[in-house]
C-alpha cells in the first residue's frame, strides 16, 4: 500500500485492515468457543483452570497446582478432543463447501452434493452392520486398524469412492461440465442412499446406531481420529489456498476460465478430488453433520466478499467455532445430535440473512 | 509478414444424442500479425464456432490450426493465454468483485505472485481500464453494471491480457454508438502501437467497411468471400448470403454504406454457392 495522499490504487489487493479485522475476530471466537466448549458441561470448569491446564500440559507453561487429577483427565482425555475435532470438521466442511460453490458454480452447493455423504453413510453403515451379520468375522466394533475403527475407514473409503464413481462417469473428453457432475452426483447419491435404507431395514438392533451416525455426533472422537484427520484437513487446506486464483477464475464460468490459462477439466477435478478428501475425512470422524459446509462460506462471503484468498481462510475459521459452539450446544441440551443444533440455529440466521441480503440469493448464480 | 491464425481444411461439427451438426466444413483462413480482419456472416454460419476453434477451447474434427507458426495441439492453455485474450459473446460478472479485480483476473496467465500482484500487473490493469474507456469504472461492483458497461469491461479484461491476438465475438454489442467508435478506435491504435492481430465477429456491414481493413465472409461453413470491405460488401453478394436485397449509398464526403432495401422484409432466400464466389 502507498503511504501518504497519493490517490488508493486501483490494484489493490483484498483490503488487508479487512482481513486482519475478520481473521481476528475469527480467531478470537474460535478461542472463546475452545474455552467455553472445555469449560462447560456436566462438570463445569473454570476458564482460568482450563488455560491452566492447557498451558501446562501443552506447551510446558505455569503448573496445574491446585487442579484435580479429574479435571486434567476431563479436560484432556474427553473435551479437548472433541473440541479439536469440531474445529477440525467445521473447518475442514467450510472450506469443502467453498470449493464446491465456486467449482459447480451452483449457491446450493455443500460439501456433500456429488456424492461424499451418500458414499460416506453407507460406508460406515455396512461398518456398523457387518459385524452383527457375520459375527464369525473378527471385525466387530472393538477391532480397529491403526487405532481407527472398521466404521471411520468403510465411512472414508465409502466417501472417495463415491465422488470417483460420479467424476469416472461424468467426464467426457477432459471436460467436466458443472450440471452432468451435479445431476450424476444426484443419480449416485439416490442409488447409495436406497442401500443404506435397505441395510438400515434390515439392521435390527444396530438401528440407533446408524441413526445416530447419519445424524453426525462428536462425542465419540478421542486422540486417534485427531492425528489422522488433522494432517489431510490442514494439507487440503493449504493445497486449497494456492489455488485461490483459479477458484476465482472459475466463478467466470468455464470457457472464460480457459481463456485465461486455466486447464479447467483438470483443475476442477484436482479442486473435486482436494474438497472430497477433507469432507471425507471430516465425515469418518463425525458422520453427517449437515448445514456447516453450505451456510459457512455464504455468510463469509458476505462479510469479506468473494475472493478466495480470503474467503478460504475464513471460512475455515468461522467454520471451525461455528462447529465447536453447536456442538457445546448439543451437550447441554442433553447430547442431542449435533446436525440437529447446526441445522436449528442455523437454518433460520440463514433465511433471515437470504431476506436481508438480496446478495446471498443471487451471489454465484 | 508471419502468420498469427493460419488455418487448413478446418471441419468442426457438433453432435448430441440425435444428430451430427456439421459447422465449419474446410475452411481455409491466413490472418498475417498486425492485421484486422472482421468476420460476418448470418447466424449460424460459424462465426463463434470459429473464433472458439481459434482460441483452442473446440475439439477439432480436421484440418489444422496453427498459432504463430505452432500447431494448436502443442500449446499449453497458459502458454496460449498469455499471446492470445478472448472476448465472449456474453459473460455474466460474478457478484461481489470491484470492477478493477475483474480485470485483473486478465493478469492471470502472466501472475508471477503467489499471492498478490505484481507492479506490471498494476500498471497493465490501469492502461487496459483506459484504453477500453473503462476508468472511470474501476472502483465499481461488478454485478451493477449496464449491459454497455459491462462489455467495456470485458474488453479491459482481454486487454489485461496484453494479448498479440485478440478475438472479439460481437464486441460493439450493449455499446452506444460513441462507445462502439471508440472500441473500434482503440482497437486501431493498439494495432499501429504493438501491432495487436484482431479477429472480430461484427454484425454491422456499415460499422465493418468504415473500420476494417479486411473482412471475411463465412457460409456453408468455409470462407465464401475475402478482401477488402469496397469489393467484398456489394450489394449482389450481401443478398446472396444473407437473403436480404440492399441498396448502396454515398454520404456528402464519398463514404459508401449500405442500406436495407424497402422491401427488404420480405425475405428472398439465399442462392449461395460457395464455389461460384469463393476466390
Amino acid at each position: 500500500m502507498r503511504a501518504g495522499v497519493a490517490p488508493r490504487p486501483i490494484v489493490r489487493g483484498p483490503a488487508l485492515t479487512r482481513a486482519a479485522l475478520v481473521l481476528g475476530g475469527g480467531g478470537a471466537m474460535l478461542f472463546v468457543a475452545l474455552i467455553a466448549g472445555i469449560g462447560l458441561g456436566s462438570v463445569a470448569i473454570a476458564p482460568d483452570d482450563v488455560l491452566r491446564v492447557l498451558g501446562h500440559r501443552l506447551l510446558g507453561i505455569g503448573a496445574t497446582a491446585g487442579v484435580g487429577d479429574s479435571i486434567e483427565t476431563i479436560v484432556l482425555d474427553l473435551r479437548l478432543p472433541r473440541v479439536l475435532g469440531a474445529m477440525l470438521v467445521g473447518a475442514g466442511l467450510a472450506c469443502a463447501g467453498t470449493v464446491f460453490q465456486a467449482v459447480l458454480r451452483n449457491p446450493l452447493a455443500d460439501p456433500y452434493i456429488i456424492g461424499t455423504a451418500a458414499g460416506a453413510s453407507l460406508g460406515a453403515t455396512i461398518g456398523i452392520v457387518l459385524p452383527l451379520l457375520l459375527p464369525g468375522l473378527a471385525i466387530g466394533a472393538g477391532s480397529a486398524w491403526l487405532g481407527l475403527g472398521i466404521v471411520q475407514g468403510l465411512a472414508f473409503v465409502g466417501g472417495v469412492g463415491a465422488v470417483l464413481l460420479v467424476l469416472t462417469i461424468a467426464r467426457s473428453g477432459g471436460r467436466l461440465p458443472s450440471v452432468t457432475l451435479l445431476l450424476t452426483g444426484y443419480a449416485v447419491s439416490s442409488l447409495l442412499a436406497a442401500g443404506v435404507a435397505l441395510l438400515m431395514v434390515a439392521s435390527g438392533r444396530a438401528l440407533a446406531a446408524i441413526f445416530s451416525w447419519l445424524m453426525g455426533s462428536l462425542a465419540a472422537v478421542g486422540w486417534v481420529d485427531l492425528v489422522i484427520a488433522a494432517p489431510v484437513v490442514f494439507g487440503v487446506f493449504f493445497l486449497l489456498l494456492a489455488r485461490w486464483r483459479t477458484l476465482n477464475l472459475l466463478l467466470l464460468g468455464d470457457g472464460p476460465a480457459a481463456h485465461l490459462g486455466l486447464d479447467v477439466g483438470r483443475e476442477k477435478l484436482g479442486l473435486t478430488l482436494l474438497a472430497t478428501l477433507v469432507t471425507s475425512a471430516a465425515v469418518a470422524i463425525s458422520g453427517t453433520i449437515g448445514f456447516v459446509g453450505l451456510v459457512v462460506p455464504h455468510l463469509v462471503r458476505l462479510a469479506v466478499g468473494p475472493d478466495h484468498r480470503l474467503l478460504l481462510p475464513a471460512s475455515a475459521v468461522f467454520g471451525a467455532s461455528l462447529l465447536v459452539t453447536a456442538d457445546l450446544g448439543a451437550r447441554l441440551a442433553g447430547g442431542i445430535p449435533v446436525g440437529v443444533v447446526t441445522a436449528f440455529v442455523g437454518a433460520p440466521f440463514f433465511l433471515w440473512l437470504l431476506r436481508r441480503s438480496r446478495r446471498v440469493s443471487e451471489s454465484l448464480s | 509478414m508471419s502468420p498469427v491464425v493460419e488455418i487448413r481444411g478446418l471441419e468442426v461439427s457438433y453432435t448430441d444424442a440425435r444428430a451430427r451438426r456439421v459447422v465449419l466444413r474446410g475452411l481455409h483462413l491466413v490472418v498475417t500479425q498486425g492485421e484486422f480482419l472482421a468476420l460476418v456472416g448470418p447466424n449460424g454460419s460459424g462465426k463463434t464456432t470459429l473464433l472458439r476453434a481459434i482460441a483452442g477451447t473446440l475439439p477439432l474434427d480436421g484440418g489444422r490450426v496453427a498459432l504463430f507458426g505452432t500447431e494448436l495441439d502443442r500449446w499449453s492453455r497458459v502458454a496460449l493465454a498469455r499471446r492470445v485474450a478472448v472476448l465472449p459473446q456474453s459473460l455474466a460478472l460474478p457478484d461481489g468483485f470491484r470492477v478493477a479485480e475483474i480485470v485483473e483476473m486478465g493478469r492471470a496467465p502472466h501472475a508471477t505472485r503467489w499471492f498478490g500482484s505484481s507492479g506490471e500487473d498494476a500498471t497493465a490493469v490501469e492502461r487496459a481500464l483506459a484504453d477500453a474507456d473503462a476508468l472511470d469504472l474501476a472502483e465499481r461492483q461488478a454485478d451493477e453494471l449496464s449491459g454497455g458497461e459491462r462489455q467495456r469491461v470485458l474488453v479491459a479484461m482481454a486487454l489485461a491480457q496484453e494479448p498479440e491476438l485478440l478475438l472479439l465475438d460481437e464486441p460493439t454489442l450493449h455499446l452506444d454508438i460513441a462507445h462502439q467508435a471508440a472500441l473500434l478506435a482503440t482497437v486501431a491504435r493498439l494495432r499501429a502501437r504493438r501491432g495487436l492481430t484482431v479477429i472480430a465477429v461484427l454484425h454491422d456491414l456499415n460499422l465493418v467497411a468504415a473500420h476494417a481493413p479486411r473482412v471475411a465472409v463465412l457460409g456453408s461453413g468455409r470462407v465464401v468471400s475475402d478482401g477488402r470491405p469496397a469489393s467484398v460488401l456489394r450489394p449482389d453478394l450481401v443478398r446472396e448470403i444473407f437473403g436480404v436485397v440492399v441498396d448502396e449509398a454515398h454520404t456528402a464526403d464519398g463514404r459508401r454504406f449500405l442500406v436495407p432495401h424497402i422491401s427488404a422484409v420480405e425475405r428472398i432466400e439465399p442462392s449461395l454457392h460457395p464455389h461460384s464466389i469463393n476466390r
